[in-house]
């Protein structure tokens, strides 16, 4: 019999592919970088890759990848790094299978939380958020979840940034809109860290830069994984492939072009600066032909999601999808299913930097209903990656014979010792009350419940702890960028 | 009193060896014994029972708290020889005649005597006339019955029918409990009050001593 505590692993993993399959799927992937190639709008890039031995035609800015090239570039890649919040002290540990939930991000609405209408977001939602985000412990960092719509759009993405690291200590999964703003989000980060070197050796945010399927580089989603790397900010690629529409119908074929598409960021990022931190990320969907959408919470898109994370495991990079959100309009029964399977599949999949908590409706709206609902699923699937391992279980016999004593075990010294680490406690939006008792409370609906807390939550906000000096450093910041683009005051917030 | 805060807070947090040592303290400081119990020990029981039922604090951490109060109550009792340690009343408990079933009325047990109630606790597969007769003998003021089974319920009926038979009726109040009844059931069969959980069943039991 083997010995349980030397060969047991308690952490269950989901596998779709078989080192075979993800081999096959990587060589054809090369396959259509060295022979096809990838677009890419942005010439100093170009000409960089130039340089280390791939086939450029600057005319049509298109590059061939021949298989040197990504072999330099996957050496280079990092195989872990952590992430830090404000404060400096360390939060995540992007490596193996350990998981970390964040808000989806970058919503054009917000769900209303009193009337539950989709409206365009303010500050005054985005500082509620900040605050909510900062008290739910399941959501590891916060995102730049939805975009303020009361300032200037050329400051919408540093502005969400800005508010972030006021309000709340966690790190942020953010990124910028334009070739410009990266460098008011980098200094306001270096802000936060003192200097560059400081900011480099604690990165504080992951930037999301996304190539267009089918294998294109925008000038300035590649321009900004290049500052990135060059700061060592890191990154994560969103390749976004659409299975039956921009990308092949079935899931391996998806796969190899994300991919590809993957790989050509890898490059990008690595032969800029070597070791520049990346996680190997998408947020690729099946295509809906009836309706013409890219639903999230298809069971297709999540296979996609925590497959390409096996290759990405295979390749030695950290991970990152879109999944545990929903397609839904309101928080109902789908919202509910979708993210929760999400969240399951892709903690069991071991997806490092899981975005999605808090989203509906294709990646377009932001609900803090939700988003609390969703603390409370990430924390089951956080719980479920845990397994099942024994705890002073073995010999039984005494624990037996203390429960036939004093019969029951309420307040023995184990249960004491393992209460709380052993079973998941979910908060008031889960409803466990027997009938009686949820009568006797008012016979809420989950949304109710959801209000109620998410108010309550907001209230009990404490202040992030970072220092006042760096606040209004922050501040300053913000307000010149804000007067350049012509706004000559920000909204008013009370920090 | 600062020494009777400190009371209320280390039996909060579950220590019983605390609570015991300060009460001695207490009444070495010559604290009346009943601000003791009052002002340290029930106060603390106060807060921890609110904390319960806003998810604050859960059920173990309640029945820690109940064991520190007993700690503390222990070094009270002698010195109320005379009258007895005051209590908010006296409860028999038990659960019903062909039921073996106590884990839930043990519960309600444990959170009466953390509020503050003198419990006899006659056990399980009790029968209507010790219901009726214990009650009477001790001075009961309310009688708390428990039955997991549908076949059992049915006896909580034949205790209510015993105390009007007697003439009890009001005069010792009933309340009745577990998974298979219900609040219409209680009124069905003429009980006062029926108890969803351990801590509602000890805020209905405060109800019907203060209806009297």
């Amino acid at each position: 019999m083997p010995n349980s505590n030397e060969m047991f692993n308690p952490r269950p993993v989901l596998k779709f592919l078989d080192d075979s399959i993800i081999k096959k799927i990587i060589t054809e992937a090369r396959s259509i970088l060295g022979n096809l190639g990838v677009e890419i709008h942005n010439k100093e890039i170009l000409s960089m890759l130039h340089d280390h031995g791939a086939k450029v035609d600057m005319t049509k800015g298109h590059v061939l990848l021949t298989d040197d090239v990504i072999d330099d570039a996957l050496k280079k890649t990092p195989r872990s790094f952590k992430l830090y919040d404000v404060l400096g002290n360390e939060t995540h540990d992007f490596s193996g299978y350990e998981v970390h939930f964040t808000p989806g991000s970058a919503a054009l609405n917000i769900l209303d939380s009193n009337t539950q209408e989709i409206r365009r977001p303010t500050t005054e939602d985005y500082v509620r958020y900040a605050k909510l985000v900062s008290q739910l412990q399941n959501i590891a960092s916060q995102s730049t979840a939805f975009i303020p719509a009361d300032v200037h759009e050329h400051i919408s993405d540093s502005y969400r940034l800005y508010l972030s690291l006021l309000y709340c200590e966690k790190p942020v999964v953010t990124g910028a809109f334009t070739v410009e703003a990266f460098t008011v989000m980098k200094e306001l980060q270096v802000a936060v860290r003192g200097d560059e070197d400081g900011l480099a050796a604690k990165p504080l945010a992951v930037f999301s830069c996304c190539p267009t399927s089918p294998l294109k580089w925008s000038e300035v989603t590649s321009q900004n994984v290049v500052d990135c790397a060059r700061f060592s900010i890191p990154v994560e690629f969103i390749s976004m492939p659409l299975s039956g529409f921009m990308a092949p119908v079935t899931l391996v074929g998806t796969l190899v072009q994300h991919t590809a598409e993957t790989l050509s960021g890898i490059v990008i990022s690595q032969l800029t600066k070597p070791g520049a931190p990346v996680l190997y990320g998408g947020s690729p969907a099946i295509f809906d032909v009836r309706y013409e959408t890219t639903p999230m919470g298809a069971i297709g898109t999540q296979m996609i999601d925590c497959a390409y994370n096996e290759i990405g495991k295979y390749l030695g990079i950290p991970t990152q999808a879109y999944i545990s959100l929903s397609d839904a309009k309101q928080l109902d029964a789908q919202a509910g299913l979708e993210s929760s399977m999400g969240a399951t599949l892709a903690a069991l999949a071991g997806i490092n930097n899981i975005s999605g908590p808090g989203m509906l409706d294709f990646e377009s709206c932001q609900s803090l209903e939700k988003l609390l609902l969703d603390n409370e699923i990430c924390g089951m699937a956080l719980r479920l990656t845990k397994g099942i391992q024994p705890k002073e279980d073995f010999p039984a016999l005494p624990r037996f014979e203390e429960l036939l004593k004093e019969q029951h075990l309420l307040i023995s010294e184990h249960t004491q010792k393992y209460l709380k680490e052993e079973l998941y406690f979910p908060g008031p939006v889960i409803d466990r009350a027997n009938r009686p008792r949820w009568q006797d409370e008012g016979s809420s609906t989950l949304l109710q419940r959801a209000q109620k807390e998410v108010e309550k939550l907001i209230e009990h906000y404490a202040p992030s702890r970072l220092p006042d000096t760096i606040k209004r450093e922050l501040t300053k910041i913000m307000s010149e960028e804000a007067r350049r683009c012509g706004m000559s005051d920000l909204p008013r917030i009370d920090v | 009193m600062q020494i009777l805060q400190e009371i209320s807070e280390v039996l909060q947090s579950g220590n019983g060896e605390k609570v015991a040592a300060l009460t001695k303290q207490a009444i070495e400081k010559e604290i009346l014994p009943k601000d003791v119990l009052d002002k340290g020990l029930i106060a603390g029981m106060n807060i921890v029972g609110e904390k319960y039922r806003s998810h604050d604090l859960f059920l173990p951490e309640v029945l820690l708290a109940a064991k520190a109060m007993y700690a503390g109550m222990d070094i009270l009792k002698p010195l109320f020889l005379k009258d007895g340690i005051p209590t908010l009343g006296r409860v028999v408990m038990g659960t019903v005649q062909g039921d073996i079933h106590d884990i839930g009325k043990n519960l309600v047990s444990i959170m009466l005597r953390g509020a503050g109630f003198d419990v006899i606790d006659l056990g399980k597969d009790v029968s209507p006339k010790k219901f009726v007769e214990t009650a009477r003998k001790e001075k009961a003021r309310v009688i708390g019955m428990s039955a997991l089974l549908t076949t059992t319920m049915v006896v909580m009926k034949r205790v209510i029918d015993l105390l009007r038979k007697e003439g009890l009726q009001g005069k010792i109040k009933t309340i009745i409990g577990g998974a298979p009844v219900s609040a219409e059931f209680a009124e069905q069969i003429g009980a006062d009050a029926y108890g969803y959980d351990s801590m509602n069943s000890v805020d209905c039991i405060k109800r019907l001593m203060e209806k009297e």
